[in-house]
């Protein structure tokens, strides 16, 4: 075996290694459809998605995964109005004004954030905020959207951060240097150079964050209520779609009308978290800064 | 004060200053705010017999040792068999692959994984380990769907580590006739190691703390037995609190119990977190070049 054709093995060994993340994706995509598809045997695509009536376990059974759809965006919805600002704003603190001592501790701090398990999170809502909730605006539950939408704000909020920070950063430091040179102050600088500059950084962020949001299991399983109903109210329960497939996985029957159901609803949720992933990844390609040269 | 007069610029500039600031200090305290309060409510259950024994009393009371070992297992499981692929595919990123379709393929391949929400993981590995392969619920099934999940994170750290080994390296060892192969593999790899396996430390943070993948695949309600093979079904932590704060007869009553049980999970997830970020400072510091 020559040198040179053991070197192109091996580079061609790396590159099956390197395929494997892609041949996972399609398995994932392969095998949540095997189990998905039967469910349009007995109910039409049309009245799944848009059906107002989720009684998977009633005579006769109802799989309208309208209510649970509608439960994921209002989660996700306020869950991002909250995670945004708070997200975006942390990081223009830790990349322009922190002072270095601070910045040291505050980076760290937002990587355990995201290292806090999703089920303690959920655990935490249960116990501290769903009773504050209740006591405070007498209601007669505390598991509901505000809740969920806190906790789900806690676990977006340093995906957004750090992506944020990292496209701050990377803002050629010339920028900054002719807008001090035009007079600016240091708030005209970072409201009207830097940030705008990293626009598309802090979008892509916006987008993962919300992807992260809406694909949670834990948080939306404990303390949002799990009421399968289209909310009136932002103190409504509403059982987004990861709640719903989490709890009754457990107790379907296997291969029954209801386990499909849910595999199908997994596909509704995987379509639409990889539907974010893509506008990211478009998002982040199309409008990506390449330095001062492009000015 | 007229709009535009330096005043006012400085106004304007110092309210932001401070909602910014504030902004952090929220961040930092719901941190904090967290951390503390399962603390506090956590540390007076945990003592060593609530580490070493198993529930008793239909969980009312007893330790949480089956679901310590138990996440033990599922986490070193899907690390042993994550790390490998992700180092091989972090190589061939960063050493081999030329910017073409291909590559930007396998990238959105990985961002597309890395953004697979946890429950349809479990769903996957539900269809695939559980049943097809029939595995059944089990340590295997289980750190499989583990495995898969954390494979991003090791790519991305691993690949990080690989890309922060200097050029000049690469390009003094090609220059003395070594295959590229010896070069990545005697050259480029043993420097890039300690970050390499601080991205792993940080994959078993995230596998330990998941709660989702494993509730169809591993994760048994109770069981005193330890696992025999891999086989087996095991209790794990994530789940553990899960089951006891939403499924229990006694929901009230064992509240020490959850808030032991999510402290011991915070600690050893926190732990492995925090464990990488100082060996990662501390490499950085250290660094010869």
């Amino acid at each position: 075996m020559t040198r040179s054709f053991r070197e192109k093995l091996i580079r061609k060994a790396f590159f099956g290694f390197a395929a494997v993340s892609i041949i996972f994706l399609l398995l994932i995509i392969l095998f949540l459809f095997r189990e998905a598809l039967p469910t349009f045997q007995f109910v039409s695509i049309g009245r799944f998605i848009f059906g107002m009536e989720w009684y998977p376990t009633y005579e006769p059974p109802e799989f309208g995964i309208w209510p649970l759809i509608v439960g994921s965006l209002v989660v996700t919805s306020f869950s991002t109005l909250i995670a945004v600002p708070l997200g975006v704003l942390s990081a223009i603190y830790i990349s322009e004004i922190a002072p270095p001592a601070v910045k040291e501790i505050l980076k760290p701090a937002i990587e355990l954030l995201a290292g806090l398990p999703s089920v303690v999170l959920g655990f935490f809502g249960m116990v501290v905020l769903a009773p504050w909730l209740q006591d405070t605006f007498d209601l007669p539950t505390g598991l509901n959207i505000v809740n969920a939408s806190i906790m789900l704000a806690v676990m977006a909020i340093p995906t957004i951060s750090s992506i944020s920070e990292d496209a701050l950063y990377s803002v050629p430091r010339e920028f900054k240097e002719a807008s001090y040179a035009l007079g600016a102050t240091r708030h005209e600088t970072i409201v009207k150079v830097i940030v705008p500059a990293a626009l598309s950084g802090i979008s892509t962020a916006v987008i993962l964050g919300m992807a992260r949001a809406i694909g949670e299991t834990m948080v939306v399983l404990m303390v949002a209520g799990g009421a399968a109903a289209v909310p009136e109210s932002i103190f409504d329960s509403v059982r987004p779609m990861p709640a719903s497939i989490a709890a009754e996985m457990g107790e379907a029957p296997f291969r029954s009308n209801h386990y499909h159901a849910l595999f199908a609803t997994g596909v509704v949720l995987l379509v639409l978290t990889l539907a974010f992933n893509f506008i990211a990844d478009y998002v982040s390609h199309k409008f990506r800064e390449t330095g001062s040269a492009t000015l | 004060m007229r709009q535009g007069s330096m005043k006012w610029r400085y106004l304007k500039q110092g309210i932001f200053l401070w909602v910014v600031r504030i902004a952090a200090l929220i961040i930092a305290a719901a941190l904090g705010g967290i951390l503390f309060f399962i603390f506090v409510n956590g540390i007076g259950a945990v003592d060593w017999t609530f580490l070493t024994e198993p529930p008793r009393d239909s969980m009312t009371a007893g330790g949480i040792m089956p679901a310590i070992i138990g996440t033990v297992y599922l986490t070193l499981g899907a690390v042993l068999v994550a790390m490998p692929l992700g180092v091989t595919s972090a190589v061939y990123l960063s050493e081999y692959a030329r910017s073409g379709p291909a590559v930007r393929f396998i990238r959105i391949g990985i961002n597309s994984l890395a953004g697979v929400p946890s429950v349809v993981f479990g769903l996957f590995g539900l269809s695939l380990f559980v049943v097809y392969l029939d595995f059944g619920s089990s340590i295997l099934a289980g750190s499989l769907t583990l495995a898969i999940l954390i494979l991003p994170t090791i790519i991305g750290s691993a690949e990080e580590a690989l890309k922060a080994v200097p050029q000049t390296f690469r390009e003094a060892s090609l220059a003395l006739g070594v295959s590229k192969w010896q070069t990545v593999s005697r050259i480029v790899l043993p420097n890039a190691l300690p970050g390499i396996l601080t991205g792993s430390i940080l994959g078993i943070g995230r596998a330990a703390g998941e709660t989702a993948p494993i509730m169809f695949t591993a994760a048994a309600f109770f069981t005193t037995r330890l696992p025999g093979s891999v086989f087996d079904e095991v209790m794990a932590l994530p789940y553990h609190i899960y089951v006891l704060a939403t499924a229990g007869t006694r929901i009230e009553e064992t509240r020490p119990l959850q808030y032991g049980t999510a402290l011991v999970l915070i600690a050893l997830v926190l732990g492995v977190d925090l464990a990488a970020i100082v060996i990662r400072s501390y490499i950085r510091r250290k660094k010869r070049w």
